[in-house]
């Protein structure tokens, strides 16, 4: 227990201890308007249309995926105990 | 559905995800601009990629341990839905690389080592499928599991780092180099890598149970 505590610790500190000498992302990268996005299509709102256009379709992978979980559920629930 | 909530964390944290990496603020970066939010889309398929190899070969060992028919369902399982992240990975990766990059494939050394590394676990899969004997295939896949794993971990984490790379925190390349992850973009990325991960637990833990019942039919 107490070499995998250790073990751990180093994993984690190795972890915060790499890559330091990265590029800072500033709060000036966020109001930078020399950089181009796509400023006129959030403008106009159509970035909601997208968003949900891809919602509804995770909803309903979701759904379908809820659907096959149920069925296995009740095909299992017909086999005897010994199989779980 | 049973242990439903760690279920319904999964689709909260997936419609969040989506809502948030489209919507929210991300710093305007060159090359990359609006494509910075492919972060919340193609890092996660990596990371989800490697918990699920990682669960495969834990559950390779203690099948050798136990010959416990469950681990070794447990161990095929999670390699194929953990492939099935890793061609996502790798196929958005190469969508992103065409217009940040510039070339669908540039040689770059995560990308090779990421190939060699699928190739080596599709190998896996025709080893599982060329055995009749049951106890046979399972414990010499469980071992070529382990040997899969060893070598995936130096080609994504190790080769990368010693030479020149296009990817974030591998050597040193000056157009494109590691932005440190800020506070923002991290408020969507953690989620984002637990929400695909669940997912992915979800559908291999639907795998399994499929797998289980037609095991004890046959």
């Amino acid at each position: 227990m107490k070499k995998l505590l250790v073990v751990t610790l180093l994993i984690i500190s190795s972890i915060i201890g790499k890559a330091q000498d990265k590029i800072q992302v500033t709060e000036e990268d966020y109001t930078n308007s020399e950089v181009s996005m796509a400023d006129q299509f959030r403008a106009e709102g159509k970035i909601y249309v997208l968003t949900g256009v891809i919602l509804l379709i995770l909803g309903g992978l979701i759904g379908y995926l809820i659907v096959i979980d149920r069925k296995v559920s009740k095909i299992e629930k017909q086999l005897p105990n010994d199989t779980n | 559905m049973n242990k439903i909530w760690w279920k319904a964390l999964t689709i909260i944290l997936l419609i969040y995800v989506i809502t948030g990496g489209l919507l929210f603020d991300v710093p305007r970066l060159d090359i990359l601009n609006e494509t910075i939010r492919a972060l919340y889309f193609h890092v996660p398929m990596w990371f989800g990629m490697i918990i699920m190899l990682t669960i495969s070969v834990i559950q390779s060992i203690l099948y050798l341990r136990s010959s416990d028919q469950k681990h070794d369902i447990a161990a095929i399982e999670y390699a194929n839905v953990g492939v099935v992240f890793g061609i996502l990975g790798i196929t958005t990766g190469m969508l992103w690389a065409q217009f940040t990059w510039g070339d669908w494939w540039s040689g770059d050394p995560k990308q090779n080592g990421a190939a060699i590394g699928l190739l080596i676990y599709f190998a896996y899969f025709i080893l599982r499928g060329s055995f009749e004997n049951q106890d046979q295939k399972a414990r010499i896949s469980a071992v070529y599991n382990i040997f899969a794993f060893a070598a995936l971990i130096p080609l994504l984490f190790i080769l990368p780092r010693l030479t020149d790379s296009l990817h974030p925190g591998n050597g040193g390349n000056p157009g494109f180099n590691a932005y440190d992850l800020d506070s923002k973009l991290r408020m969507i990325f953690y989620p984002a890598v637990l929400a695909w991960t669940l997912l992915g637990v979800w559908i291999t833990s639907l795998r399994i149970r499929i797998k289980t019942i037609s095991n004890s039919v046959l």
